[in-house]
């Protein structure tokens, strides 16, 4: 039971968390009620700038929040709003950063640092598994040794 | 086998390094996407006069430079004394963007400070700003005779700034107008 009410409670503060900076809208349908959430997680807030557009209370975060709404209620599409935002900004908004030469190391970076990691234990092992002296199944001692 | 022993000092070199530009660097110092393109439009009412709208085609032919601030902001305040001088020693426009203001304390403070602006722009809901690019008060734009922004600044300008960076560049461009 107690951990029942510890477990509601820590997921209503959670709850609080990421509802933080967002205003109660009217959407014409789902979807841009889908899009409107989708960008203001995916634009950084440039005044605090380790905090999306929803989760930041800066002035300039509601502005953009707003600017968002309207661009979207005009019928605008996702791309344009980030394009948008991109014009102003820079690439520095989105939190998702295109694929490009000076983001390259960022996206395959984690993928290359695996594969250096692999090789090791990969080199690791073997080395381990071949050293002499050690217990090798496949050894046969000569007869003349007995 | 000495070798073995380098590899933690080199990672470890290798980590400072990186930390090392790190702390260097100025991450507030977005760089903005708009250096090398065209301004964008103003059309605001002035601060003094609301009947007269500022935009930014007036200024086209010669260059001149924008700078954006507000009364709350602290660092303005600051910068302030540089612009005031700047408008005393050269004869390049310094056009206002007042940013998300209350009108008559915009006015109080150029009545106690000074006014270095050929004219303020005020921008009380600070749409336009979105357009500029303004996410931090101060910023200084300055924009060629063609209206090609050339250079930005985000944050204060200090003496530094203002004799490196803007002081030559306002030179050059109205060489360039001229």
């Amino acid at each position: 039971m107690k951990k029942l009410i510890l477990t509601t409670l820590l997921l209503l503060s959670w709850a609080g968390v990421s509802l933080g900076g967002i205003e109660t809208r009217q959407f014409e349908s789902p979807e841009q009620e889908t899009a409107y959430k989708e960008l203001v997680f995916e634009l950084r807030c440039l005044v605090c700038q380790n905090q999306n557009l929803a989760d930041s209370n800066a002035e300039l975060a509601v502005d953009l929040r707003n600017e968002v709404y309207r661009m979207l209620k005009e019928g605008k599409s996702k791309r344009e709003v980030l394009d948008f935002m991109v014009a102003r900004y820079g690439e520095f908004v989105l939190y998702r950063p295109p694929v490009d030469k000076a983001t390259a190391l960022l996206w395959f970076g984690p993928v290359i640092m695996l594969a250096i990691g692999l090789l090791i234990v990969i080199l690791f092992i073997r080395r381990h598994r071949n050293r002499p002296g050690e217990n090798d199944p496949d050894e046969i001692i000569p007869e003349d040794d007995y | 086998m000495k070798a073995k022993f380098l590899i933690p000092l080199l990672i470890f070199l290798v980590i400072s390094g990186f930390l090392g530009v790190g702390l260097v660097l100025d991450p507030k110092e977005v760089p903005s996407p708009l250096v090398g393109k065209p301004a964008p439009a103003l059309s605001l009412p002035a601060l003094d006069n609301p009947e007269r709208i500022v935009t930014t085609e007036e200024f086209l032919g010669k260059p001149w430079m924008l700078n954006v601030w507000a009364t709350w902001c602290v660092s303005c305040r600051a910068e302030h004394r540089l612009l005031v001088e700047m408008a005393k020693h050269t004869d390049i426009p310094i056009v206002g963007l007042d940013y998300k203001d209350d009108a008559d304390d915009a006015k109080q403070w150029l009545r106690q400070l000074g006014d270095p602006y050929a004219v303020t722009a005020f921008d009380e809901k600070g749409r336009i700003a979105i357009d500029w690019g303004v996410y931090g008060t101060p910023e200084t734009y300055l924009i060629d005779k063609e209206g090609i922004i050339r250079f930005k600044q985000i944050g204060p300008i200090d003496a530094k700034v203002m004799q490196e960076k803007i002081l030559p560049l306002v030179k050059q461009l109205q060489e360039e107008a001229a």
